[in-house]
């Protein structure tokens, strides 16, 4: 089953950190990426840029509304994603564990709808 | 008896003997519980129509283990496409296949303690999975279990049904899980059950016949996963403990449907084989070398059930339990039962300094027990302006008519 990892965090939290640790949290990622290639379970991943760069659409009455910002107005914001192919709810939950932003962040997982 | 008669009757003896098996095993196989729910009852339905026709099958199980893969199928194929289904389908087939030609429903994996372990899931809503396992394995409908739990049928089913939904669309695996998983995810499952156990036992009265079963219910659930599981201490502390609950049944009210406290109890109506078979199973528990909540709150029954019977008086191994299930779970409630323990062994003044320090917590607050004991111990104190005060609040809190009762008469003896 695939599931998404999606990943919330607190976006000061990386602007607050020093070069050194924004190093270490760097390769913390590249380790956890690699370690799902090397298992076969990764199928795509990204890092977002921060809340502060999203936009909004929404179509209301055919009118197209575009406003500047992210839709959930809350303190940790998505972050990144990772889609992952595993067997079952628990080999997700195991990666979402070992994933960095469950330690500084939240980790949400969800099955993605199969056809 | 004519031949439909019969046939009910047997179909009767198998849903008894072997439902939560046949269920577990299709759902494990479905990886859906509602799916594998409707085409066994599609099954059973089935069968009250052949077998009056062709006589009861040899062996009933995998009779309607083969008609609801049948059907498990066909809804399949109604339902679902793609490459999925299509695994999915073949592995059905060939579980179906191998099940019914050993003929033997012996031959059909027990898998209810997987099915146990996907209802409690952590993904699970908490206050859900009791419910969940009470449906799942004893196929209670959730009108009955809505009443054992105090809920709207509706709004029951609904909890249900979407928890079910999860399972299926989130990929809840219906495996026991691995050796160092275990102990933690057992607590969902233990903690599931004793929530149900609960909700039975506090109708002590027994009139209400749906919730007297749910004690029942849950200890054949405690005894399920004691038979799998015999290896694993908790599950047998669990087991004891609902035991000893459940042997001072008859002795927790009156005829006349009155209160009776614990130390009031008349011990002779204590069911004395549950008590040696609560003893037996703490002593099992024990040997395993692995102490937790559950084995310490089956010791302190069995501590409360030698001190009445034998008429001791010193509460020092109370007090010594309730120290170690202070430290193991921190629980404001297990820290008021110690502070009552305490008071017998050092008088109500120090039990109520530590439970002015406890309402600091704000937990308790509207925690009936806090209140009634409370009111208990100032009233021993002698404080009775504030006796009365507490027992208000504990009267006013409480869902119980007989422990209402019970208090505003103590309330009434207070000294004016």
């Amino acid at each position: 089953m695939q599931y998404l990892l999606m990943l919330y965090a607190e976006e000061g939290g990386w602007a607050r950190m020093s070069p050194a640790e924004q190093e270490q949290g760097v390769a913390a990622y590249g380790a956890y990426t690699q370690a799902l290639k090397t298992a076969g379970a990764l199928v795509g991943s990204n890092r977002l840029q921060g809340s502060a760069t999203a936009t909004t659409v929404r179509v209301a009455n055919g009118k197209s509304q575009v406003l500047d910002g992210p839709y959930a107005d809350s303190k940790e914001q998505l972050a990144g994603y990772y889609l992952i192919d595993v067997a079952d709810l628990d080999a997700a939950l195991a990666w979402a564990a070992r994933c960095p932003a469950a330690t500084h962040g939240i980790v949400e997982v969800r099955p993605v709808w199969s056809m | 008896m004519d031949r439909t008669a019969q046939a009910r009757r047997a179909a009767d003896a198998v849903a008894r003997r072997s439902y939560g098996k046949l269920v577990a095993f299709l759902a494990a196989a479905m990886h859906d519980v509602a799916a594998a729910e409707d085409a066994l009852s599609e099954a059973f339905a089935a069968a009250l129509a052949d077998w009056p026709r062709n006589g009861c099958p040899a062996n009933p199980e995998a009779w309607l283990l083969t008609v609801a893969r049948r059907k498990g199928v066909d809804r399949f194929r109604r339902h679902r496409h793609g490459e999925a289904a299509a695994v999915q389908l073949q592995v059905l087939a060939e579980i179906g296949e191998s099940a019914s030609a050993d003929g033997d429903d012996a031959a059909i994996p027990d898998r209810r303690l997987a099915l146990l372990f996907a209802c409690a899931h952590p993904a699970i809503d908490a206050g859900t999975r009791a419910p969940l396992m009470l449906q799942a394995v004893l196929g209670l409908d959730a009108k009955a279990i809505a009443a054992a739990f105090l809920a709207s049928p509706a709004a029951m089913g609904k909890r249900l049904g979407r928890a079910k939904q999860k399972i299926r669309q989130a990929g809840v695996p219906f495996v026991v899980p691995t050796r160092d998983e275990l102990a933690g995810r057992l607590d969902g499952v233990l903690e599931a059950i004793y929530a149900a156990f609960a909700e039975g036992w506090s109708d002590p009265g027994g009139t209400d016949a749906i919730r007297r079963d749910l004690t029942a219910e849950a200890l054949f659930l405690a005894r399920l996963v004691a038979e799998l599981l015999p290896q694993e201490p908790e599950v047998l502390g669990l087991l004891a403990c609902m035991l000893h609950a459940e042997a001072r049944r008859s002795a927790r009210r009156t005829a006349e449907g009155d209160y009776v406290p614990l130390a009031e109890q008349d011990v002779a109506l204590w069911d004395g084989a549950m008590i040696d078979e609560a003893e037996a199973l703490l002593s099992r528990a024990s040997r395993l070398g692995r102490i937790g909540r559950y084995q310490l709150e089956a010791a302190l029954q069995s501590a409360h059930v030698e001190r009445c019977r034998n008429g001791r008086t010193d509460w020092t191994p109370e007090v010594q339990i309730y120290d170690a299930l202070l430290a193991l779970c921190g629980s404001p409630v297990v820290a008021l039962n110690r502070a009552l323990a305490i008071a017998e062994l050092k008088g109500p003044e120090a039990a109520l300094e530590i439970m002015d320090a406890l309402a600091a917590d704000g937990r308790l607050v509207d925690y009936q027990p806090y209140w009634a004991a409370r009111a208990a111990l100032l009233a021993r104190a002698h404080a009775c302006h504030d006796a009365r005060h507490a027992f208000d609040v504990a009267i006013g809190l409480a869902g119980d008519p007989a422990v209402r009762r019970y208090l505003q008469d103590r309330q009434a003896a207070l000294p004016r």
